[in-house]
């Protein structure tokens, strides 16, 4: 068989996600202590469970329709409303998908054709372009900076507008800086958007995770923006339901019922008993919610400040469960920053440049940990730049 | 300052620094130091122990719950016997329950006949304990919400978003 020959050119091209080329490293040095994972280490709320539980146990087990249970689909059209303020018709306007990943992939692949460009803020997290490659189409990073709180400026975005744009990725809270969207930065990139012919791709999966006060807001919800985004989310965050495999998607008819037709030839259905759990879990798990994201919150001010006083500085996250520290100061690479932590510390986290080329010079830590393993990953990195100094 | 959230904290690890006390609540260090001092004053907290596997400290350590029937004084109810038993340094703790007995008394002793002899000659024979029933505990599985034995297995895996 001659391999070469038969995988086309663009699949063989495609990288393999750089989160996972540092696990490779990572997972052979012994006794590693990891701040490297992305799903959250609470279980999924008993409730859910139980009712998954229940399920089996009366056996239904069949296909739902293409789109989702409709009971499932309704519950997501309330939480929307109640969330983010924006209607959705759970005929027309939802596709309950395999993870938010899934519905990616359906909204790029519906969008995007050759010669296409889809952009995307950068850091961010590694899925975007490779689809968008697949599809024929380009990524095009618009960079973040740190002095921006990493988030994504209207004057950024109007720079890498040209003809060719179709889609917008707006992925926040955001893996992996933390960054969140303010509602004023959201109004300016709309006002850039209105009057295009640009689809917002919003990649809101950790959208209940937010801090410091400050609540989500999605761009669905500014002014003329819902004709024009896609509401992307899940379950796998906010309800600790990784596994479960089960996200979301809302948004204009004439651009789901495309894509419902790409869920239906790839999918048939997303996995049943999970769409039932999932309507407990929305309906009946808020306090769950809540109860994690203090949790997070109070680990996330323990490590942001651990960095800021190892002399690592460290922006504040205002969502999702990664902090973001710069670690320019170590004259390293992030590559090498990781590589050496690990051999040296057994301390494994992501190099930035991981989630893109303006993520070098950055790293990724995750405290989806407990406060005890934090804290003992904590001073083993404060050791290792202790020791870095006096090299 | 939410007392309770600190008390959490305080219930999971109570190793923790209360400037770490204080990043995690957004408090200052000095309002965390006041607000526990404060919570001692009032016997809320009444102390700091560890959470220790007695089996891996000492292998031939015994712990015994008894369950004590006791006939109550009129006025005073449970409560001198109870002080009369908290009073041995013997016994770790003393709780009055309701239901087919009255009091339970947790006791650690160096073996088996240790605890059976305390039992017989201090316990069962002051006034008003009507019956006793010893039960020896065999193995720990869990206690004040930490688990025992179990390898800190992470099951996520080392790869993932």
């Amino acid at each position: 068989m001659d391999y070469e020959k038969l995988i086309p050119q663009k699949i063989r091209e495609i990288q393999p996600s750089g989160i996972r080329k540092f696990f490779d490293i990572a997972q052979q040095v012994e006794g590693v202590i990891s701040l490297s994972i992305g799903e959250p280490d609470f279980k999924t709320p008993w409730a859910a469970r139980k009712e998954a539980i229940n399920i089996l146990e009366k056996g239904k087990t069949a296909y739902t329709a293409n789109s989702g249970l409709m009971e499932l689909r309704k519950t997501v059209c309330k939480y929307l409303k109640n969330f983010i303020h924006t209607e959705y018709d759970p005929e027309k306007e939802v596709i309950i998908t395999v993870g938010g990943s899934e519905a990616i992939d359906l909204a790029v692949r519906a969008i995007i054709e050759p010669g296409d460009e889809v952009l995307v803020p950068e850091p961010s997290f590694v899925c975007y372009s490779p689809i968008a490659a697949m599809m024929g189409g380009t990524a095009v990073p618009i960079v973040t900076k740190a002095e921006n709180k990493f988030r994504l400026t209207a004057a950024a975005l109007k720079e890498k507008i040209t003809p060719r744009t179709k889609l917008l990725v707006l992925p926040y809270p955001n893996n992996p800086t933390g960054a969140v969207m303010r509602r004023e930065d959201l109004e300016a990139v709309a006002e850039v958007l209105r009057g295009t012919n640009i689809v917002v791709a919003s990649d809101e999966i950790y959208a209940e995770m937010t801090y410091n006060g400050v609540k989500h807001v999605s761009i669905a919800e500014i002014e003329s923006m819902r004709e024009r985004t896609l509401v992307i989310s899940g379950f796998s965050k906010a309800y600790a339901m990784t596994g479960w495999r089960l996200g979301y998607v809302a948004g204009p008819q004439p651009i789901i019922k495309q894509m419902l037709k790409l869920h239906q030839y790839c999918i048939m259905s997303s996995p049943t008993v999970s769409q039932y759990a999932a309507v407990v879990a929305m309906e009946k798990c808020s306090a769950d919610v809540e109860h994690m994201v203090d949790e997070y919150d109070m680990r996330r001010r323990l490590v942001v400040k651990g960095f800021n006083d190892m002399g690592l500085e460290c922006f504040e996250p205002e969502g999702a469960f990664y902090v973001f520290p710069c670690i320019k100061s170590t004259g390293m690479t992030s590559a090498e920053f990781c590589e050496r932590l690990v051999y040296e510390k057994k301390v494994a986290v992501v190099p930035g440049s991981a989630f893109g080329e303006s993520g070098e010079g950055f790293v990724r830590v995750s405290y989806a940990y407990s406060v005890a393993h934090l804290t003992t990953a904590l001073s083993r990195i404060r050791e290792f730049l202790e020791e870095l100094k006096k090299a | 300052m939410n007392t309770n959230k600190l008390l959490d904290l305080l219930r999971q690890n109570a190793r923790l620094s209360n400037a770490e006390l204080g990043v995690m609540l957004g408090e200052t260090e000095k309002s965390v130091a006041d607000e526990i001092s404060h919570l001692e004053r009032e016997g809320i907290i009444m102390g700091y122990s560890a959470i220790i596997d007695e089996e891996k400290a000492d292998e031939n350590g015994v712990t015994a719950i008894i369950e004590l029937k006791i006939t109550p004084i009129k006025d005073r109810g449970f409560d001198d016997l109870a002080h009369t038993i908290m009073g041995y340094e013997e016994v770790d703790s003393v709780f009055l329950l309701s239901g087919a007995y009255d009091l339970s008394v947790t006791i650690s002793g160096t073996s088996l006949r240790n605890v059976a002899l305390f039992v017989s000659e201090r316990l069962a024979v002051l006034d008003g304990v009507l019956s006793t029933t010893t039960h020896f505990i065999l193995r720990r599985y869990k206690e004040k919400n930490h688990v025992f034995n179990e390898d800190n297995f992470d099951e996520r895996s080392m790869v993932s978003p």
